[in-house]
């Protein structure tokens, strides 16, 4: 928890310790206005006192409601900087970390997890500064000083207020003892309600088509009064809270009257009226310190969520890169090739191998294509070039250094990569095409010369907008097709020195599909690309096939070669083609 | 349990119409509810009396502090007449008589006694046992005053001069002998102090109990009112046409599941309680005011009125930073949902840098409204501080002013502390609890607005019934025309006969429609006009129950619920044997698969990343093999297998195929090349229809279509 306070800085502190002092004088005012309430109600109760004193007394009081007022004003502006700062920090810190991720450790986390820690665990714990800070410096000052100012005054009047303040303390850490894990189980079914009414939704064809609607509401209504269940037990719990807390002020005034009563009865005359205005007194300060100690309880109960806020921040904050940048930027002597020693990978923790022993080399303008049937490790082969994930063992090289050695940047300005599922940018259709930093100025030309290129042209300009049409967050506006058109066009507008394709051409159509290589093939005379396809029509021409199968390269050569020797991809083939279109082709 | 910072209040469109809908359909609980209401009127009112009665102890407890001074001149005069009884010269006798006192004593008292010059001064010359002999003890209200005690308040008074201040003179009254004191002490009455003490117990006891009443059916009725929002959107989402979830998002629906019905149930459940018990406060505060007593009522009114208008003013300005925040909130979390869900695109380009400069701009704009807003609502207490303990100065000093004029008594001052805090708290309350109510409104209106979708036809009235077992499996089309909007058709005049058996095909690309043909087969959609035959029964006459249960249908997403494996594929059928699970699962190759998962059958589905997209894919597959139906439909259902997968999978569908009218949609052409009829689609329109040789002849789009893919 304190981990995520070490970001306080030198002036951070400084303010802190301006609030503390500030909270002290506050509470020094707050804890003199009862002795001139006390000396008010004297005053009242003197006969022949003059109006004046009163009103010289009232003076004063107000003089340090006021003062009070002023105090908290100053302390809520420095503590509203402090966490609205705090919480922008930690958020800038959450977010650097998160883009320095690969993907191992996206995955690891998931993206939605790191969206909520990036914003609501921040903003939790931004809460426990704004309200928790003030109450946490004034809450422990104020019972001390109060605690002090009537502790002489009476055994009895102490007594009573010492139990209530157990009783109050008791009250609330039995709710909390019994509520709290259930708090965390309705969060948990808040979600499981979404998780089963999103299935219905995305599953409406599928559970119509089976006349399944009963047996989804049946599941449905499971959660649900579970859900309602935890959710009324809880709030039927904190209905004790309210009543509870009002019959302990109620106790404390009454008792402290009662007990005054007697007092005062065995008092003699002379002490009679002080014990009178102590009463009074005693009655506020008491007030004040219950009060108090509600406010510390209050933090307790925020403290166990901000918590969990805390550690979840914490594990994205501690979480090592496992991709570490290397040091080359200079110039290699190679150019456009890629090469594969001996590669294979593992997950970190995962026993059996994903790829195994993989070596191929391609030279500059040449295409690389791998296939192979699912989970026979393509995806993962290609995804150690741009480095989401390092090679467990053996080098992967691009102009001859190791990609573990280039700075990202500089590895990462030769890479013109598209990703399986087309992602697009909120955005003008220009914007999502110039995305990125590189080398060479992307000027409006370019783009649109790579837009043509990805066959883009034609629906971009039909769009209403053309060029500066917008695209809604996550690219809803478009089809699948459309935004992968427009992702292999943002690689085309780099000009890099190697494409990588992840099966980026499975929502085309074979005619656009293939129109698109055609004119790519064109537009990127000297450019190495590499390619996953499922497609074999998609990938034929390619100079080098690699055929995967269960992470091993069960064979490489051009797809005349393949078909003779390699009866993996020669089954591949056939599924897709007849006979006479393979030999036709 | 602290909640987080509020809400802004969303604004509703029809506040009183909306309220109106929400109380019918709280019909259910409607005597719980009341019933609830009335304790929290009740509470309030016995929170607003108790003061009253606190203010009467106090005056018993000041009642019992003043001495009692009528006594101390009774006694006085008493004092008087023991000295100057009749019995003088018997007393005398008995001074002189006494041989402990001393001669010169003696002789100063027949002095003083003949002479009279200064009785007072020269009595008080006189030793104590002297003087006792001339007083005769006497009784007052049944305490005996020695003649003792009566020398020593004689030389006690003695000292008091006129010029002796109160609290001199209540040292002296400290220093009288104990039985005067005992009749001068001021007389605490504990007997009324106890009885007013234990009325205060039973109203403060009956108040808790009632708010706690109160509070848990409120927290029964909303939970149980959330509940049963919750299960009619649920039974809504199935009754609703697809169409609908065509022009409206999955995020929505699912916001108004948790969100919305979140807001009514905790809004509600707090608001209206505190609704009714801060009016009832706040009113009842006011009206015991002014039967106290007008001028402290006025008094309490003014010094709070214009600690409220700064509040206010206060209120709205942090609202509109409230909502700047929440509006900067949500542009971050988009922003953060496109960079992380984008990641890889943002570090192969290289637009980390570019990202995070973006972001920083935004992160800046929350700054700001963060710290605007949470200034500015944390100042709403402290102000509410001050303006509690200024009405308190006013309050104490008006009432010092009647106390002293004898309008009014200490009471009155005491309880009219406790009003100004009865006065000034409800107010905040009922403008938050007015902004809860209306939030949970706007999420009511959301919430009845879904509830009041149109829904599909009602389909009683359709009596006519086709059974699985006796259907041969013939189905037309016939002069068929639909457009998923009325004046958008995008189907013309499709007529096609699929005799029983048969395999029909339909492709075409991307977006060109052919998921609509699967739409109308299944009565998912209502077509605008022709007719869609089954066995020679026109479908509009069936229930759509009845259609879906004819047809097994495979969709290319692969859908499966959290869950087992055995739980998906059984799915809704009952009496489903682990034999035949597992006979499906081998069909479709995925059995050796399922045996390397921990739990076999029992191993959890949804996320788990042991089971590939493809793999998932062949279980939804297995799922529509255990059904046993005339009619079989397979959406792109092999499109995220690998090719040599699909293969077998191809065979399992084969086996599958026999002997049933099948419609396969698929964009891999080798697929269907064997197809009974190929239906091509290209923008919503059948263009060619023909099997594989006869449309190759045609030259026309399919031959194209199939032609790209061997082109260089």
């Amino acid at each position: 928890m304190f981990k995520v306070f070490k970001n306080f800085t030198k002036k951070d502190l400084f303010i802190i310790l301006i609030c503390i002092s500030l909270i002290v004088f506050q509470v020094f005012l707050d804890l003199k206005l009862p002795d001139y309430m006390s000396e008010i109600t004297r005053l009242i109760q003197t006969e022949g006192s003059s109006l004046g004193s009163i009103l010289k007394e009232g003076a004063y009081m107000l003089a340090c409601a006021f003062g009070s007022l002023a105090t908290s004003i100053f302390v809520g502006f420095f503590a509203s900087r402090l966490s609205a700062n705090f919480s922008k920090t930690l958020r800038k810190e959450i977010f650097v970390k998160v883009e320095k991720f690969s993907m191992a450790e996206v995955k690891n986390f998931s993206t939605s997890s790191l969206i909520t820690r990036t914003t609501n665990d921040v903003t939790q714990l931004e809460m426990l500064i704004a309200m928790g800070l003030q109450m946490l410096c004034k809450a422990p000052i104020m019972v001390v000083w109060a605690v002090l100012k009537i502790v002489n005054k009476s055994m009895e009047w102490s007594l009573l207020t010492a139990v209530l303040v157990v009783v109050l303390l008791a009250t609330i850490g039995f709710l909390m003892i019994i509520v709290l894990p259930r708090f965390e189980r309705v969060q948990k079914l808040i979600d499981k309600v979404n998780g089963v009414t999103r299935e219905n939704l995305t599953g409406i064809r599928v559970i119509r088509a089976f006349n399944a609607e009963e047996f989804i509401q049946d599941r449905f209504e499971g959660v649900n009064k579970e859900l309602t269940s935890t959710q009324l037990f809880n709030q039927r719990c904190f209905s004790i809270l309210n009543p509870v807390m009002n019959m302990i002020m109620h106790a404390l005034t009454l008792g402290i009257y009662f007990i005054g009563a007697y007092l005062i009865m065995e008092a003699s005359m002379l002490d009679k009226i002080t014990l009178f205005s102590d009463m009074v007194v005693f009655s506020s300060y008491g007030m004040q310190v219950l009060m108090s100690f509600l406010m510390l309880a209050m933090i307790f109960m925020m403290w166990p969520r901000a918590q969990v806020s805390a550690k979840r921040i914490n594990e994205v904050l501690e979480t090592e890169e496992s991709i570490k940048d290397g040091k080359f930027d200079g110039k290699t002597k190679e150019v456009g090739t890629v090469e594969f020693k001996n590669v294979s990978f593992k997950y970190p923790d995962a026993s059996e191998y994903l790829l195994k022993d993989i070596s191929f080399k391609v030279k500059k303008g040449e295409t690389i294509a791998f296939i192979g049937s699912t989970g026979s490790g393509k995806s993962t082969l290609i995804n150690l070039v741009p480095r989401f994930y390092d090679a467990t063992d053996g080098e992967v090289l691009i102009d001859g250094v190791n990609v573990k050695d280039y700075t990202l940047e500089t590895l990462y300005e030769k890479l013109g990569y598209v990703s399986q599922k087309a992602f697009m940018f909120t955005g003008s259709v220009m914007d999502n095409v110039k995305y990125g930093k590189s080398k060479h100025k992307k000027t409006s030309e370019k783009v649109k010369e790579a837009i043509r290129v990805a066959q883009g042209e034609e629906f971009v300009l039909k769009m209403d907008k053309g060029y500066d049409s917008h695209i809604a967050r996550g690219g809803t506006n478009v089809s699948g097709g459309q935004k992968q058109r427009l992702s292999i066009a943002r690689a085309i507008a780099r000009d890099p020195e190697i494409y990588i394709f992840d099966d980026s051409f499975s929502a085309l159509d074979y005619k656009t599909d293939s129109v698109l290589r055609k004119e790519l093939k064109k537009y990127t005379k000297d450019a190495t690309s590499m390619i996953v396809a499922q497609r074999i029509g998609t990938i034929m021409n390619a100079d080098k096939i690699v055929v995967l199968d269960k992470g091993k390269c069960v064979g490489i050569g051009t797809h005349n070669e393949l078909l003779k020797k390699c009866s993996v991809y020669k089954e591949i083939a056939l599924s897709q083609l007849s006979k006479e279109e393979l030999e036709n082709a | 349990m602290p909640r987080p910072m509020r809400k802004p209040p969303e604004k509703s469109k029809n506040f009183l119409g909306s309220i109106k809908r929400i109380i019918k359909s709280l019909n259910n609980w409607r005597y719980l509810l009341v019933f609830a209401l009335l304790l929290a009127l009740v509470s309030s009112i016995l929170a607003i009396i108790s003061p009253d009665i606190l203010s009467d102890l106090a005056d018993t407890i000041t009642d019992g502090m003043a001495p009692r001074v009528e006594n101390i001149s009774k006694v006085s005069e008493k004092i008087t007449s023991s000295f100057n009884d009749e019995d003088m010269s018997n007393k005398i006798k008995n001074v002189m008589n006494d041989e402990n006192i001393s001669k010169e004593d003696k002789a100063i008292l027949m002095e003083t006694i003949y002479d009279v010059v200064d009785i007072k001064t020269a009595l008080l010359s006189l030793p104590d046992n002297v003087l006792v002999y001339l007083f005769s003890d006497f009784e007052f209200e049944g305490v005996t005053i020695s003649s003792l005690d009566q020398v020593k308040f004689i030389r006690i008074a003695s000292n008091i001069d006129d010029h002796n201040n109160s609290e001199e003179m209540l040292k002296m009254l400290d220093s009288l002998p104990k039985s005067i004191y005992e009749v001068v002490e001021p007389k605490m009455n504990m007997k009324r102090i106890k009885n007013i003490g234990f009325v205060l117990i039973i109203i403060y006891l009956v108040s808790a109990l009632f708010g706690f009443f109160q509070s848990f059916i409120m927290a029964t009725v909303s939970n149980n009112f959330a509940k049963s929002l919750r299960s009619k959107i649920s039974v809504k989402i199935n009754k609703l046409p697809l169409k609908y979830f065509d022009s409206h998002e999955t995020g929505n629906v699912l916001s108004i599941v948790t969100n919305d019905v979140d807001t009514i149930g905790m809004q509600m459940n707090q608001s209206l309680a505190t609704l009714v018990s801060s009016l009832t406060l706040f009113i009842g505060s006011l009206i015991m005011m002014f039967i106290t007593n007008y001028i402290m009522a006025l008094t309490a009114i003014i010094s709070s009125l214009f600690g409220f208008v700064f509040m206010f003013i206060i209120l709205g300005k942090s609202q509109k930073y409230f909502n700047q925040r929440q509006a900067e909130l949500g542009n971050m979390n988009g922003f953060i949902e496109e960079m992380y869900s984008g990641h890889n695109v943002v570090k192969v380009y290289n637009g980390t840098e570019e990202s995070i400069e973006k972001f920083d701009e935004l992160n800046d704009k929350l700054y700001c409204y963060n710290r605007k807003s949470a200034f500015l609502s944390g100042l709403m207490q402290p102000i509410m501080g001050f303006v509690g303990n200024f009405g308190y100065v006013a309050v104490c000093i008006c009432g010092a002013l009647l106390v002293m004029n004898d309008a009014i008594t200490f009471g009155v001052i005491v309880a009219f502390m406790i009003y100004i805090r009865l006065f000034t708290n409800p107010l905040s309350q009922i403008a938050q609890a007015l902004s809860n109510l209306q939030s949970s409104v706007a999420a009511g209106e959301r919430v009845f607005e879904f509830l009041d979708e149109k829904e599909m036809l009602n389909e009683d009235d359709k009596k006519k019934k086709l059974v699985r077992k006796n259907v041969l499996g013939n189905i037309e089309f016939k002069n068929v025309k639909f457009g998923y909007e009325d004046d958008r058709i995008i189907i013309n005049d499709f007529s096609v006969k699929a005799k029983s058996g048969k395999k029909i095909a339909i492709v075409g690309p991307t977006g060109a429609g052919k998921t609509t043909m699967v739409n109308l087969l299944m009565k998912f959609y209502e077509i605008n006009e022709g007719d869609i035959i089954i066995d020679g029964i026109s479908t509009k006459e069936l229930t759509r129950e009845n259609i879906h249960e004819l047809f097994i249908m495979v969709l290319q997403d692969t859908w499966l619920f959290e869950g087992t494996i055995r739980e998906n594929i059984r799915f809704n059928k009952k009496n489903v044997s682990d034999e035949e699970i597992w006979e499906a699962l081998k069909t479709v190759g995925v059995d050796h698969f399922v045996k390397t998962l921990p739990g076999e059958l029992d191993a959890m589905v949804s996320d788990n990343d042991q089971i590939s997209q493809g793999q998932k894919q062949l279980l939804t597959i297995a799922r529509g093999m255990i059904e046993d139906a005339p009619f079989l439909i397979l959406d792109e259902a092999t499109s995220n297998v690998d090719t040599r997968t699909e293969e077998l999978v191809q065979k399992a569908m084969d086996k599958l195929t026999e002997g049933r009218t099948s419609f396969i949609i698929a964009h891999r052409l080798s697929t269907i090349k064997n197809a009974d009829m190929i239906l091509v689609m290209k923008d919503g329109n059948i263009i060619e229809m023909g099997n594989h040789k006869e449309l190759m002849s045609k030259n026309g789009f399919y031959s194209d279509l199939y032609n790209s893919q061997f082109k260089k």
